[in-house]
């Protein structure tokens, strides 16, 4: 980390991540039929940004690839050529490589030559098409070299009026217009290959043009020290503005100090520079698209005074408001501070006017879906941030507890600041957690990249749906999420769908549909994914688990129980082992993963319309509100958001069911009922339940039981401490947390408690032939 | 530190020793994070006999192993006067429970004895050397196979 080299690049892939997260959310939108230019800008833009920060660091497989992928977007930005769906798929490919290649050159390994190669080829394709060829696409190296702030720059202006670049004083002519500054309008494809000797010569340089007219630009242009600390460097924007014409550039010094009052780091220099261009002007403006609040920075057009404003633009100095009136009319309307100036002369009005508003637009579309700033912060941080607030937690309980204990009454001012404190805990500890939420968009964008390489390699047609996708979600769920989603996304398109010919067959549209869709609901974050398939096989399930022996032959079970085989380890249906699943992961992986996270996993099928996964997921990982109570001397919690209602029991709603099962009436339906000691292992069942608590708790939908305890303490919010890491995996037991007196309670982890209470269920998990089973 | 004994420091090590019943064991006392009194533990349901549950350790959740159980020496209920031992084991923290904690000897590696090879009691393999001090045996406990066996106390 002392590398400052080496944090800046880590920097630049954190911004590659973003970037390539807009460059998809805008191929997919464009795909869908957005035809907003904005759109397609977006694209380009973000491309285009990998590539200039991967040419600063030198990362040459990364910029060579960027490069024909850019260019394919100009052609489509152009209006040049319309894309077909499968172009849109091959820029889809293309940005699953541009991805590979940025997370490659971030972990410093390569991406295999033919995976780039396959994209380059259909890119190229495409481009052919259009008539591009391929020698304009070769990428000069040295554009990309890092453009260091040269500090020879100011110290050779000592003498005032010097051009500043140090070549022939007037028009400069550059043979490359640059591939890192895109050129607007595709003219400047043709306009690539004009020999750098012709060039600076208007004439030759703009004779194979359309002739809509040369206009000419006065641009003034004062860099504020900020451009400067930011990386961006005067020459490179002056290079690039005279590669699109003819340029003249005046160097004005007049603000610079004797050397011994020079201050490093301010910037004292400004530019006037006459272009004559074919250009419009908005490719002028492009040119300072990236430094625009950095500078001071004026474009006047005024084509029809080409001639008097190519005459030499005399010194202008900007600072002290000097008497000295600047000589072209299009410099009239400048900075304020060039005040004294006669009132404006009409024909420079109106090509005023006409210089705002696109500034203003080019100023909106530089930043298209930024609203405030964001601060990188990292997670390191976050996390210290929220252990702190925990502890905040914990300890707020402490003192109520000491309170009460101390026998101060309610009616007291520390009570009343005590409840405050409390309400403050919270809010803090919100506010926190919303710092480590995410939209779940970036990891649904990587399932669209596992649909479509899954979707190719076992050749379906498939459409990726997904909905909420700004469902937010604590970060670590979002990354610990992304296996196990690959992997059923996986599934979905192997085993899920069927083959087209089978989907006609069936009166469905060729096409078959995946959905991804995220919501928020009772402080849970529900995550499904559905095809539009065929269904779970139950039949087949079925006579694959008894072949495997997880279930006894002939056995009789409900359509969710087979469903819920599929979660059993072992087991897999997929007739032949494909490339793409079938590795030996079962599902059985993806719920053990789920459920490390405090979730759960359900499963719904219909013969015929498909199979959908139901993820249910907490809110956040660090606090909960749950119930404390107390079963055989211990203190546990119960999360609330398990619990449907409390209640007490009577002979009159028990009924016994077989020797060792109880179940409880409730309304119109049975429920069964768990000994939670007993569960626990805490204690051998008691007698009788009579008049014992009993808690209706139903961690899923669909499984609901009645769990009797001793007594119900009280409800709190409290901090989850995870026993992964000290102990390991506790059956029935979620986490633990500690409460106001400083010990130590357990959280119940009541779906366990469900599937494993002493049954069936738990027979089939704890059959030990069965951990030999695994593929 | 220029007035240590004039052996080779390398060669020695200074160990933590406590008692179990009437019995004399030592740990490096480099695995030794800090030592405190005994509190009333939250018991695991479903824990191996030896784990005596979890207590709060400044905010994080501290396993807590009997030794006296996990060395299967006859059972001294936690009192009021035993001690937690708090080591940490491949980057995994957890409480010892033993009776008292006596003392801390610097031990030359030279002195290490490897016990001998017939004891076929279960807590045989849990002692990676002996020393002998003042005529009394101490054994020199092997927390890397007290803390991860079978059963497993760190999954």
């Amino acid at each position: 980390m002392s590398d400052p080299m080496a944090e800046i690049k880590a920097s630049f892939f954190l911004e590659c991540e973003e970037l390539l997260e807009q460059l998809q959310d805008g191929l997919n939108r464009f795909e869908e039929g957005d035809d907003d230019p904005e759109t397609i800008n977006e694209v380009f833009r973000a491309v285009h940004s990998i590539k200039g920060g991967a040419g600063a660091f030198s990362l040459t497989a990364l910029v060579d690839f960027a490069h024909i992928f850019e260019t394919s977007m100009d052609i489509v930005r152009s209006g040049e050529k319309t894309p077909s769906a499968d172009d849109y798929k091959t820029f889809l490919h293309a940005s699953d490589i541009l991805c590979d290649l940025v997370v490659a050159s971030r972990d410093e390994t390569e991406v295999p030559k033919e995976r780039i190669d396959g994209s380059v080829v259909t890119l190229r394709a495409f481009l052919g098409e259009s008539g591009v060829t391929e020698e304009e696409d070769e990428v000069d190296p040295a554009d990309f070299q890092p453009m260091g702030v040269s500090m020879d720059l100011p110290a050779s202006t000592g003498l005032p009026d010097l051009p500043v670049l140090g070549g022939p004083p007037a028009p400069l002519g550059f043979p490359d217009p640059s591939p890192e500054l895109p050129p607007a309008d595709q003219s400047q494809n043709t306009n690539d290959t004009v020999d750098p000797e012709n060039a600076p010569v208007a004439e030759s340089a703009d004779g194979n043009l359309p002739s809509d007219g040369i206009n000419t630009f006065s641009i003034r242009f004062r860099p504020d020290p900020s451009l400067f600390t930011s990386g961006n460097e005067p020459l490179h924007l002056i290079k690039v503005l005279s590669g699109l014409g003819t340029a003249k550039i005046n160097c004005v010094c007049d603000d610079l100090p004797p050397i011994d009052k020079l201050e490093g780091e301010e910037s004292y220099l400004s530019w006037t520079i006459e272009l004559s261009t074919s250009q419009a002007e908005s490719s002028v403006r492009e040119v300072f698209d990236f430094v625009e609040d950095l500078c001071e920075l004026v474009i006047e057009t005024d084509a029809f005074q080409s001639e008097q404003n190519i005459a030499p633009a005399p010194s202008t100095s900007e600072r002290p408001p000097a008497p000295i009136s600047p000589a072209p009319t299009a410099l009239k309307s400048v900075a304020p501070s060039s005040a004294p100036v006669a009132p404006p002369v009409p024909q420079s009005a109106p090509s005023a006017n006409s210089t705002s508003k696109p500034a203003a637009k080019a100023g909106a579309n530089s930043k298209p879906a930024k609203v405030g700033g964001t601060v990188r912060v990292e997670l390191d941080r976050v996390d210290r941030l929220v252990n702190l607030v925990g502890e905040l937690v914990i300890n707020q309980a402490m003192l109520s507890q000491s309170v009460i204990e101390a026998g101060i009454g309610s009616d007291q001012n520390v009570a009343a600041g005590l409840d405050e404190f409390m309400q403050l805990t919270r809010d803090i500890q919100d506010s926190v957690m919303a710092i480590r939420a995410q939209p779940v968009k970036s990891l649904f964008q990587r399932m669209g990249r596992i649909i479509r390489e899954a979707s190719s390699a076992v050749k379906k047609d498939v459409r990726f749906v997904t909905l909420g996708e700004a469902t937010e979600v604590d970060k670590t769920v979002i990354e610990r999420l992304a296996d196990p989603l690959t992997h059923m996304i996986r599934n979905a398109v192997d085993h899920g769908l069927e083959d087209s010919e089978d989907r006609l067959a069936n009166g469905k549209s060729k096409q078959g549909t995946v959905t991804l869709s995220a919501s928020h609901k009772s402080g849970r974050v529900l995550i499904e994914i559905s095809d539009d398939g065929a269904g779970i096989n139950r039949p087949v399930v079925l006579r694959k688990a008894t072949e495997k022996g997880l279930i006894a032959e002939g056995a009789q079970l409900t359509d969710p129980e087979i469903d819920n085989l599929l979660f059993l380890p072992g087991f897999s249906t997929a007739a032949e082992i494909s490339n793409l699943s079938g590795r030996g992961v079962g599902m059985d992986v993806v719920r053990n993963a789920i459920t490390a996270l405090g979730g759960r996993i359900s499963i719904s099928s219909e013969s015929g319309t498909g199979t959908t996964f139901t993820i249910s997921l907490p809110l956040t990982l660090a606090v909960q509100d749950g119930m404390v109570i107390e079963v055989a001397g211990q203190t546990l919690v119960v999360p609330l958001n398990n619990i449907i209602e409390t209640m007490t029991l009577s002979s009159e709603n028990l009924r016994e069911m077989g020797p060792a099962t109880t179940v409880v009436q409730l309304r119109d339906q049975f429920v069964p009922l768990l000994d939670l000691a007993v569960e626990l292992g805490f204690s051998s069942p008691r007698t009788s339940y009579d008049d014992c608590v009993a808690l209706l708790i139903s961690p899923e939908e669909d499984s609901m039981a009645a769990v009797v305890i001793d007594k119900i303490v009280e409800q709190r919010q409290v901090v989850i401490k995870g026993l992964q890491d000290s102990y390991g995996a506790i059956s029935g037991i979620a986490a633990a947390t500690i409460l106001g007196d400083g010990q130590i309670a357990l959280i119940l982890d009541a779906g366990d408690v469900i599937t494993n209470a002493s049954g069936r269920t738990r027979e089939i998990l704890e059959n030990p032939q069965l951990t030999g089973v695994t593929a | 530190m220029t007035d240590e004994p004039q052996d080779n420091p390398a060669d020695l090590t200074e160990y933590l020793s406590f008692r179990i019943g009437a019995q004399e064991y030592t740990v490096d006392i480099m695995s030794v994070r800090e030592i405190r009194g005994w509190t009333e533990a939250t018991p695991l349901p479903h824990a191996p006999e030896y784990v005596r549950g979890v207590i709060n350790l400044r905010g994080t959740v501290l396993p807590i192993v009997d030794l006296a159980a996990r060395l299967a020496l006859p059972p001294d209920e936690g009192n009021d006067r035993s001690v937690v031992i708090v080591v940490q084991q491949n980057g995994e923290t957890v409480g010892l429970l033993v009776d008292a904690v006596s003392d801390i000897l610097t031990i030359a590696r030279s002195d290490l004895q490897t016990p001998p090879d017939m004891a076929a009691d279960n807590q045989h393999r849990f002692v990676s050397a002996l020393i002998i001090e003042d005529d009394r045996m101490i054994r020199v406990l092997d927390l890397q196979s007290t803390l991860t066996t079978g059963e497993t106390i760190a999954a």
